[in-house]
């Protein structure tokens, strides 16, 4: 994969120290010539380094948290008063669906990824991911599934089927507008992207690891991390089945969906969901690797039951697969179905338990730092273990068909998502921060940002289940004084109270981008280690270098950064201190690695993606289009085909006694 | 996908570079994508095994199939697996030669089968079953579609190995290309396999 690559000899190794890359011009394709240029926006658009594309998952994914963001304050500004008037029942519906679509589709899975693509080939000690130019696509891949998604808004209005897009709400009948074609299309899309994110990281995570480091003495992010990529290898084929079906009905007369015509709606609502559920986990799992990071640090302690956390974590996804049917316990599949189904589902609970008894263990009796990270990782265990409650009781089938479609179900997930997922997130950015930018986020803003969040979180969330219970449905777009109540438990109070609690948050949120700016022109540089931290990341610099580690280290820990800094003594049996993480960063610089070759970068997977995004759309406006966009993607496979692919013979040293030849480049 | 096939197994070969699993990473990224595509044709499978019986305008399965034409072009396909194994045991020979004629034949059976079944819609399609016709025709359409789409795409990707075999633009390890293509080359016949049972032989 990884074709003509950056060569770092002694020669030009004062050239990679001022920061001018070496790259020798190869051509493909006849005409174009790869990218040589590393400076300037050339360097984040063709580049394939794992890092800056992390960095911009995680700038995009941001976005469009605040594009979810303001649409769910629309949401709660038309529904903080009887009547409200904010909204037409149309763009109501159009506004919940994307509320909902980019939050999960275009923050959570790439704000996920983002992290993922950063910190996996750095904890596993590797140099980039298995497929450098893959992993770029992935990322062009979801920018274009996410600008065709909300470019809806602009022609002729977004989606409007509620982010499960149950049928009939989807077909022609209830949905005349393109938001539907564009949702599909997007998703189709990004689904793409996530698909070769999740096969690349997968080889990563099995091929690539530092020599010494075995499955077990993997990083629990890193773990966590792979589980959610098996879970998106073998469900995302079905939602693009599921969404394939769809856009033949829609554009291609076909009638999967339409009962008139003797179909069988429930057919979507199993496909969607037999992806659908793994997909919660898939938005859970890689907050509970970062807090199972973030925990051990802070509480000075190493995570409990190691091995528990992993397994629970695997069996939360592998039973993932097999409770799909629990969101349709209302559609009347049978006794025997929903029993079987509501069992597996509370057994879920199991290991989520586990998970949490473990993390609580962790900080027990350790020496806790209340840090911003901590803070919100204290808060994920929290408030997950109120939705993860909440989530039983829909587990027991009679409870659920009276909470189905009621607000009580909107608490809940947003209690595991935003409570679980989000403040993971959180925690993640304050924990990272200083490895990616090398500059340490305020901790004062940092805690105002966690208790605004924290208590607008509650505010929101919370009175939903009241009314939730009271009967309050989800999607309505508009509630009466008649409706309204009397006293403890009337819509109106508690409406209000969630309305105000999301600006709250709005706030909170508001208070981590002042951070950001801040931090961004504070001058002062973050120290190597500012948390004592235990894994494989913080053993280079901050940022880590383009080839990320000076050597490749030699893992013989879990929590290999940790036991070089601490070793037991024999006495006393507590650890004692011998090196600190600035002085283990520096012999790694001294004992540098000769000869490095990386990745060079590419056009073709922004090409590819463009091409993609064109041929999308010819499916909307026709052929012709369409022609065009499968040209691009044509021309561009090619290209990327004919890249040159073996590096020059000055890449590798010259051999050993063995008759082995030294050869330190990432493989692919 | 030829793409996918050429650095680093280069490197494992000739520079002494091991993976953790031992599969290189192009091996195992191929298996995982199939592993994936088991579940893609596990969906339309499914959608066609609910609808097959559901025709309320046009012709039905057993008034339209022709299992013997079917049977040959599937005899077809599977002939092609045999002459895939061939041209990758010739490429792990380095015998380029005869890697390029075994590819030839197989891509030569693979645009076979897609040409029967290109004669075969045209057929239905007289005989009435359009895309639209009913839930059957949709699902039929759909699945062996889907199927044929996949074909389509081995044969140009074997076409274009040999077009970049030929140039020597290979510089990689030629037998492993030639060994991922095959791997998803035979998991398209396996499929076939499934659904030919399923679709063509077990009456509705």
């Amino acid at each position: 994969m990884s074709t003509n690559e950056l060569t770092l000899t002694p020669g030009n190794a004062l050239d990679v120290a001022k920061g001018k890359l070496v790259v020798a011009p190869t051509q493909s394709l006849g005409a174009v010539r790869r990218p040589v240029n590393t400076t300037g926006w050339r360097e984040w658009l063709f580049t394939v380094d794992h890092k800056k594309l992390g960095i911009m998952y995680g700038t995009v994914a941001f976005v469009f948290f605040i594009i979810g963001g303001v649409e769910a304050l629309f949401i709660r500004l038309q529904l903080a008063l009887p009547d409200g008037r904010i909204l037409s029942a149309d763009k109501y519906n159009q506004m919940f669906t994307m509320h909902a679509t980019t939050m999960i589709f275009l923050f959570a899975m790439p704000m996920a990824a983002a992290f993922a693509n950063y910190f996996l080939p750095l904890q596993i000690g590797a140099r980039d991911v298995a497929f450098p130019r893959l992993n770029a696509l992935s990322f062009w891949l979801f920018l274009t599934g996410g600008l065709i998604l909300n470019a809806s808004w602009f022609l002729g209005g977004a989606a409007d089927g509620g982010w499960f897009m149950y049928a009939p709400n989807s077909g022609p009948v209830f949905s005349p507008s393109n938001g539907v074609d564009f949702w599909i299309l997007g998703l189709q899309i990004a689904g793409i992207a996530s698909l070769i994110g999740s096969i690349n990281l997968i080889v990563t995570v099995l091929n690539m690891r530092a020599p010494g480091m075995t499955l077990m003495k993997m990083p629990v992010f890193t773990w966590m991390i792979l589980v959610v990529q098996f879970l998106l290898v073998f469900s995302l084929p079905v939602i693009t089945v599921a969404l394939v079906l769809l856009m033949f009905q829609r554009s291609y007369g076909a009638t999967f969906f339409d009962v008139s015509q003797g179909a069988d709606p429930l057919l979507w609502q199993h496909l969607f969901w037999i992806f659908g559920h793994p997909e919660v986990y898939v938005l859970i799992l890689p907050a509970f690797g970062i807090i199972s990071e973030v925990l051990p640090t802070f509480s000075r302690k190493p995570l409990f039951g190691y091995p528990f956390v992993v397994f629970s974590g695997a069996s939360i996804g592998l039973v993932g697969f097999g409770v799909w049917a629990h969101h349709m316990f209302a559609s009347g599949l049978g006794p025997v179905s929903v029993a079987v189904f509501s069992m597996a589902t509370m057994a879920i609970a199991i290991p989520t338990g586990v998970k949490i008894f473990n993390w609580i263990l962790t900080m027990w009796g350790g020496k806790i730092w209340y840090s911003a990270a901590m803070k919100f990782a204290i808060g994920l265990v929290i408030l997950f273990t109120i939705g993860g409650l909440s989530g039983v009781t829909h587990a027991v089938a009679p409870s659920d068909t009276q909470q189905t479609d009621t607000y009580y179900i909107v608490a809940h997930f947003h209690y595991v998502l935003f409570g679980g997922m989000v403040f993971g997130l959180f925690s993640g950015f304050y924990y990272w921060w200083p490895k990616v930018f090398g500059k340490m986020l305020n901790e004062k803003l940092g805690s105002w940002n966690f208790w605004f969040m924290v208590i607008g979180m509650n505010l929101t969330f919370g009175p939903m289940h009241i009314l939730g219970l009271q009967g309050q449905p989800r999607r309505m777009y508009v509630w009466t004084e008649a409706r309204g109540g009397e006293g403890l438990f009337n819509f109106g109070f508690w409406n209000m109270v969630s309305s105000i609690g999301s600006f709250v948050l709005a706030v909170g949120v508001l208070f981590f981008i002042i951070n950001v700016i801040k931090t961004t022109r504070n001058p002062e540089r973050a120290p190597l280690d500012p948390w004592d931290a235990r894994t494989l990341e913080w053993i280079t610099t901050s940022p880590p270098k383009v080839h990320n580690f000076d050597r490749i280290p030699v893992v013989h820990h879990l929590d290999e950064f940790f036991h070089r800094k601490y070793v037991e003594d024999e006495v006393t049996h507590t650890m004692k201190q011998v090196a600190t993480g600035e002085e283990l960063v520096r012999a790694e610089e001294a004992a540098a690695d000769a000869d490095i070759h990386m990745p060079g970068p590419s056009y073709w997977p922004l090409l590819l993606s463009i091409g993609m995004g064109v041929l999308g759309m010819g499916v909307i406006y026709g052929t012709p289009i369409m022609v065009v966009g499968g040209l691009i993607v044509l021309f561009s496979s090619y290209g990327w085909v004919l890249e040159p692919s073996v590096p020059d013979a000055i890449d590798f040293d010259t051999p050993s006694t063995d008759g082995h030849t030294k050869e330190i480049a990432p493989l692919g | 996908m030829a793409d996918i096939a050429t650095h680093d197994t280069d490197h494992a070969t000739d520079h002494g570079h091991h993976s953790s699993t031992g599969l290189s990473n192009n091996k195992l990224a191929m298996w995982l994508f199939l592993g994936s595509e088991c579940l893609l044709f596990g969906g339309l499978i499914s959608t066609y095994m609910l609808y097959r019986g559901r025709v309320q305008n046009g012709p039905h399965p057993a008034q339209i199939y022709d299992i013997p034409f079917t049977s040959v072009s599937s005899f077809v396909l599977l002939m092609s697996s045999l002459t895939m194994v061939l041209a990758v045991s010739s490429a792990h020979r380095k015998d380029d030669s005869k890697t390029n004629l075994w590819l030839t034949i197989t891509a030569l059976l693979g645009a076979t089968f897609v040409g029967g079944q290109v004669y075969e819609f045209t057929t239905f399609y007289r005989e009435g079953l359009g895309f639209t016709t009913s839930l059957f025709g949709s699902s039929f359409y759909s699945l062996t579609g889907f199927h044929g789409v996949h074909v389509s795409i081995g044969v140009i990707m074997l076409l274009s190995l040999m077009g970049i075999i030929k140039k020597n633009k290979i510089t990689g390890d030629k037998a492993e290309v030639v060994e991922l293509i095959g791997l998803y080359w035979h998991f398209v016949d396996v499929v076939w396999i499934v659904i030919f049972t399923l679709v063509y032989l077990i009456p509705s």
